[in-house]
Formats: structure tokens, sequence, C-alpha cells
């Protein structure tokens, strides 16, 4: 049953990471992400400061209005004329590094775990339930993922057409009337939020992984924005399932093992992708190179 | 006084000067790298370098602080490579690209530090420093390797300086000089990775970015040349360094890496906002001065053009001024900021108020205000007919981002301008001449004339 709970925790991780860093890829903010994610740090300790114990909602609030801040820094420093990947380099450090040394300061009240913080603990999910009239309703990191993942979901269904033109054509969409800042802040909010519900398990960075790595590996899959996203999703999920096995096998992180087929899925792609791979383009040039030959030697 | 005695500690001694030394080398080499546009490269360099620190330890057994150096430095190797095969075969852009590899090195790495810490060899501990990093766990030998490493990076930068200059600001350029370019960008890479791996013992493996990037863009704000932004970055991520490892040592429980990261951030915002040629400060005044100076030349035109117009219709009946209310419909503007500009040009002396016993307070000009409004009306009419005509001038250089266009004209173009001006009855009419014609100053009497 734990590793039923564990499994369905990095899927769901998966499935939402997925869903988003499709977007975040096709409009090239990948770092972005990993910005954002490095970022919310300092708001989840100051939330847990603030409320005391370990409450969802406090910390997602907290996590949610830091992610925002940052995109709103990042935003500010390059309209002042910082490149862009400086502005996410200053941003995400300095906030990173007030998050560690409030830590530090507070490390009497604060039981946060700075390991915890950059690769997760997804081993403890189980363990953590949420009892609700004096049921256990099973882990609480499932509920809270469950209901990020079907706010994005709901989100982007809704507004699937203007997200798709704000990824592929910002200038066309402010051309037609779609309000793209808007967009691109919902689009924020929601990877900070879901950022934040998968930081316990998962851990900042790999949540970079699962943000860009399986939407990556669809993108080299296919041409279309809804299979991408299926794809993406789909490829998230099945990281989680082999890596669970993979970190059972080896007695390592789980988090870490998920990253790690993620990756590996993400080569096979890359290599072997039937219109993108690597050696698939190499073998049709060959071919066309022999046929020309032939046809010359003709 | 209990700073001197700290200085007298060696263990103090170490750490400062590991971290002064670490910020020099990774604010110079951060400078080529910003300039290239590669500042996040350090991240995922030092992500990259997890792995190849257990694998290092996984193979070797030991805990040596060169073999992890090694293996850092190969992981970086390869992760950069991977970085570079991917955004150049695949339709995967270089930022996707960045993160992917990031993560995964990370990843991987998470997998076999886990893996280690689980199989019970002992003498592990020292491995998840690298984390975070450890300062104050900087000896003398660490130091000695960092001096080592970077006095040979800031050699070949010394050396290699023209090189690197060229392949920064016009790659092709340098190619077409017969320089390896090719060679220069990987050795500029392998220099950044050396950087970043000392960086790593000291500041960890997600702040080492920072020191890359901090220094490097706040020497940016404060010169246009590239020699002295290298020793400037150089100086302020020394500065950060030591800074950084003061405070850390006089207080208990703050750890020194984020606190060299946040040194380095608060120069970076002071140069942000008080830089003086690209601080937001300065781009604030110049804002508000040039937009004082628009609503200044907007009033004149409007006070110009309506007497303009008065005079034109009738001559004999010259009216003595305009309201606010008048020139602000006028102009477009608020009448609140145009009695604002009149203030302020008639403190000038510029303009004048006409006290009118039907319309109350009228403004009208003094004969300097009269001859730079006219300036003004020439100026901004001989404008309007070059934008019309701009095939016509096309081959007189006229620079259109001046403001100033009579001045760049040879006389006899201004005397054809002037002419089709004429033609298209665009001829500012009010002139000084009508001032002295006395036909303004009855008006200064009171009442119409």
């Amino acid at each position: 049953m734990n590793s039923l709970w564990i499994i369905l925790t990095g899927s769901l991780v998966a499935a939402s990471c997925g869903l988003l860093g499709c977007f975040l890829i096709l409009r090239r903010m990948a770092m972005l992400g990993d910005a954002i994610s490095h970022a919310v740090l300092p708001g989840i300790v100051i939330a847990f400061l603030w409320s005391g114990s370990r409450d969802t909602l406090p910390m997602l609030l907290g996590a949610g209005t830091l992610g925002l801040i940052t995109v709103l820094l990042v935003q500010l420093l390059h309209q002042n004329g910082v490149k862009s990947d400086a502005a996410i380099g200053i941003t995400f450090t300095s906030l990173f590094s007030v998050g560690v040394i409030l830590v530090s300061l507070y490390t009497q009240q604060v039981d946060l775990d700075l390991d915890c913080v950059l690769y997760g603990e997804i081993a403890y999910v189980p363990w953590d339930t949420w009892e609700w009239n004096g049921m256990d309703m099973g882990p609480r990191a499932v509920w809270g993922l469950s209901g990020v993942f079907l706010l994005s979901l709901l989100l982007i269904g809704l507004f699937y057409k203007q997200f798709k033109v704000c990824a592929f054509d910002p200038a066309m969409a402010a051309a037609v009337g779609i309000p793209v800042m808007l967009f691109h802040y919902l689009l924020m909010g929601l990877v900070s939020l879901t950022t934040v519900a998968s930081f316990e398990s998962v851990g900042a960075i790999l949540v970079v992984a699962m943000l860009v790595v399986p939407g990556a590996t669809a993108y080299l899959l296919t041409d279309k924005l809804h299979v991408m996203l299926i794809l993406s999703m789909a490829i998230g999920v099945i990281s989680s399932v082999f890596g669970y096995g993979l970190a059972a096998w080896l007695d390592s992180s789980i988090a870490g093992a998920m990253t790690t087929v993620a990756g590996a899925l993400f080569l096979l792609a890359f290599l072997l992708s039937p219109r993108y791979g690597v050696v698939v383009k190499a073998w049709h040039r060959r071919a066309t190179k022999l046929e020309r030959g032939s046809t010359n030697a003709g | 006084m209990s700073w001197w005695q700290l200085l007298q500690d060696p263990n103090t001694q170490w750490v400062l000067a590991g971290c002064i030394l670490l910020g020099i080398s990774s604010g110079v080499l951060g400078s080529f790298a910003f300039l290239r546009g590669r500042s996040l490269m350090g991240d995922a360099l030092a992500h990259a370098a997890l792995p190849g620190v257990c694998l290092a330890y996984l193979l070797s057994g030991s805990k040596s602080i060169g073999l992890f150096l090694l293996g850092a430095a190969a992981a970086g190797l390869l992760a950069s490579y991977a970085i570079s095969m991917i955004s150049k075969h695949s339709r995967i852009k270089e930022d996707s690209a960045l993160a992917i590899v990031l993560s995964v090195f990370f990843g991987l790495g998470i997998v076999l530090l886990t893996y280690i810490q689980h199989s019970d060899q002992g003498n592990q501990s020292g491995l998840d420093k690298f984390l975070f990093g450890q300062a104050a766990s900087l000896v003398g030998s660490d130091v000695t390797a960092m001096i080592v490493v970077s006095a040979v990076l800031l050699l070949i930068t010394t050396l290699l300086y023209k090189e690197f200059k060229l392949l920064v600001f016009d790659g092709s350029f340098g190619r077409g000089l017969g320089y390896p370019m090719g060679f220069l960008d990987g050795l500029l890479m392998l220099m950044l990775l050396l950087a970043v791996v000392i960086g790593l013992q000291a500041v960890g493996v997600v702040l080492v970015a920072a020191m890359l990037i901090a220094p490097a863009v706040t020497a940016r704000y404060w010169t246009n040349k590239l020699g002295v932004m290298v020793v400037l970055s150089g100086c302020f991520g020394a500065l950060s360094g030591s800074l950084g490892t003061l405070f850390s040592t006089t207080m208990e429980n703050l750890p020194t890496g984020p606190l060299i990261v946040l040194a380095a951030t608060c120069f970076f915002l002071f140069s942000l906002v008080f830089s003086p040629k690209r601080g937001i400060l300065v781009r604030l005044l110049q804002f508000l001065k040039l937009r004082q100076k628009v609503l200044h030349d907007d009033v004149l035109l409007a006070l110009y053009e309506r007497m303009e117009a008065d005079i034109e219709q009738n001559p004999s009946t010259l009216r003595n001024g305009c309201s606010v209310e008048v020139l602000a419909e006028k102009a477009g503007k608020r009448a609140g900021s145009v009695q604002q500009a009149l203030t302020s040009l008639s403190r000038q002396g510029l303009v004048e108020p006409v006290e009118h016993p039907a319309a109350g307070t009228l403004w009208t000009f003094t004969a300097a205000g009269l001859k730079k409004a006219y300036e003004l009306a020439l100026n901004q009419r001989l404008w309007d007919l070059y934008l019309m005509n701009e095939q016509q001038y096309q081959s007189f250089s006229i620079d259109i981002h001046q403001e100033n266009l009579a001045e760049q004209l040879s006389p006899t173009l201004l005397e054809e301008m002037m002419r089709q001006l004429e033609s298209y009855n665009l001829t500012p009419k009010l002139t000084v001449s009508h001032m002295a014609g006395g036909s303004l100053l009855a008006g200064r009497q009171g009442g119409v004339s």
C-alpha cells in the first residue's frame, strides 16, 4: 500500500509538472521554472514561522506569493537593462540565500531539513496522513497535489486556446486582444503552486526536472500541442513508476531515481525519435546519399 | 577590536583567503560568461558536478579533495558537451537544454549520493557538504589548491585577454582573422568550469552561480570598457567574499555561502539604483527632465500657434495672450500642468502674465520667449516638411534622432526648405518684429488695442 501511495504522489507531481512544463518550454522560460522552484524557499520558511505549523495552506500561500515575486523581479530587472538570464540567476540565488539564512537563524523553530529542500523525501509521504472527522483519508501530499493538478487541468482546459496562442506567438495574441500578461502570470502562479505542492515530496531541483524533461521529451516526439501535453504527462507517470522500481533496487533516493529515468527517456527520444532523433536523421541522410550515389552511377 | 582578534585567528585567515580568491576568479571569469550570454551555464555546471564527485568517491573509496575536483571537472565537461549537443542537434532551445542537463545530472547525483549513504561505507560524511558548501571547514590544503587554480585562471585570462575580448564581442570577425574561436570558446568554458569547481566547497552547488553572475552584472553598471569591467568584477567578488566571511564569523549560526551571495546582491542592488550612467535613479531624473522640457516646449508652441492664428485672421485686433484653459486644450494637457509650466517659464523670463478685465489672467510672450517659440515652431515645421518629403532630402545626411534640424542643414538647403515652407504657407508668421512693431507691447498696458 505504501508503494502505491508513493507512486501515486510521484505520478501526480509528474503529471502536473509535465502539463505546465510544456508551456514553459514553448515560451523559452525553462530556467524560470528553475528560478521559481529555488526562490519559494523563503516563502515556505516565512509561512512556517508565521503559522507555526506545517499546514499545507499557509505554505502554498507563502510559496505562491514568493513565486510571483520572483517572476516580477526578473521582469523588473530585465526592463531595467539586465540580460534576462543574469536577471534570473541573481533573483533566485539571492532569494534562496535569504531562505537558507532564515532556516539557519531559526533552526530551533524550523523543522525543515535543508537536504530535504533540495532533493525531497518522498518516502515519508505515506505517514504524513490527513485525518478528517477521525477518518484516515490518506496522505496529505496526495490531496494537496490532486487539488493543484485539477486546478491546473481546469484552467488550462478552460483557456486552452489562449494559452496556446500565447505560447506560440505572444505578439499575435496581444493583437487579437488576449491579455498576454494575465496569462503569463496565471501560468507562473500555477507553476509556483505546483512547485510548492511538489516541494515536500520531490524537492526543489527535481521539480525542475519534472517541469522540463518530460515536456522536452514530448516536444521531440510530436508537433501538436495537445498530443505534446498528453505525452508529457504520460512520460512523467512512466518515469515515476520506473523510478520507484530503480530506487527500490538501488536503495537510493526515489525522487532522484525518477529524474534519472526521465533523463534516460529523454536520451532515448533524442536519439531515436521517429522525426527528430539524431540517429534517425543520420540514417535518413545516409539513405539519401546512397540513393543519390546510385542514381548518379546509373 | 573583536574584528582584529578574529583576523588573528589562523582558521579565519584561511577561510577569508579562500573566499576572496573565489570571489576574484569567479568575478573575472563571470564577466566573460555574462557578456557571452552564458550566465546560467555556471549553475548547470555546478549541479552537474555532484555525480562526478560521487563517482570519484565510489571508484576510489577515499575522500581525497583532488579526486573530487577531478570528478567534478569531468562531469562538468560532459554536461557542457551534452548541453551544446542537445541545442545543436535537436529542436530544443538552449535554455531547456540547460534545465534538462542540470536537473538530470543532479538527480543522478542524488541517486548516487543516497546510494553511498545507504550502503554504509562509514566515512562518507563529507560528501553532502558539496550541496551547500562549508566555507568554515576550508583548511590550508584546500586554500593552497584554490590559490594554484585561481593563479592559473588569472594568468591565462591575462595572456589571452585580447583573444577572449574578440570572442566575447565578435566571434565571427575573430574567425575571419584566423583565430581558433572554437578552441577559445572551449577553453573559456573549461576555465569557467574550474572556477565553479573551486567555488563548490565554499558556497555550494546552488549558490556558486551567483558568484559568477552578480559581480559581473554589478561591474557592467560602472563601465563600458571590458578591461575595467573585468578588474571591477574581480574586486566586487573579492569584497563580497570577505564581507560574507567576516559577517558569518561574527555571528552564530550564519552560513558563509548565502551571506557572500547576499553581499554580492547588495552591491548589485546599489549599482542598479545609483550607477551614474545606467542607474534607475539617474534615468528617472533624466526622464522627469525630458518630460518637463517636452511640456514647456508644447506650451510655448501652443501659445505661439494660437497667437499666430489670431494675427493672421485679424492683424489689427491682436489679442494679447491666452488663458490657461485655452492653452491646455490646444496642447492637449491638463490645465494644472500647463499652469505649472507657465509659472516656471515665467521664472525663466520667457512668458509673462497680463491681467485682463474680462478674461482674467492671460499669458503672453516676452521678447526672449517669442524668439525661442519662433525657433521651436520653425524647427517643428522644418521637421514636418522633411518627413513629408523624405525622399527628396535623402541625399543629405540628416540624423533623425537629433532634436534640432535647422542646425544640421547647410545654408543653401535651409533656404530651399524655407521656400518650400512658404509654398505650403507654413512659415512661422509671428516674429520678433511684431513685438518691435509694438502691437504686442501695446497689449501690456492692458485692454484690447
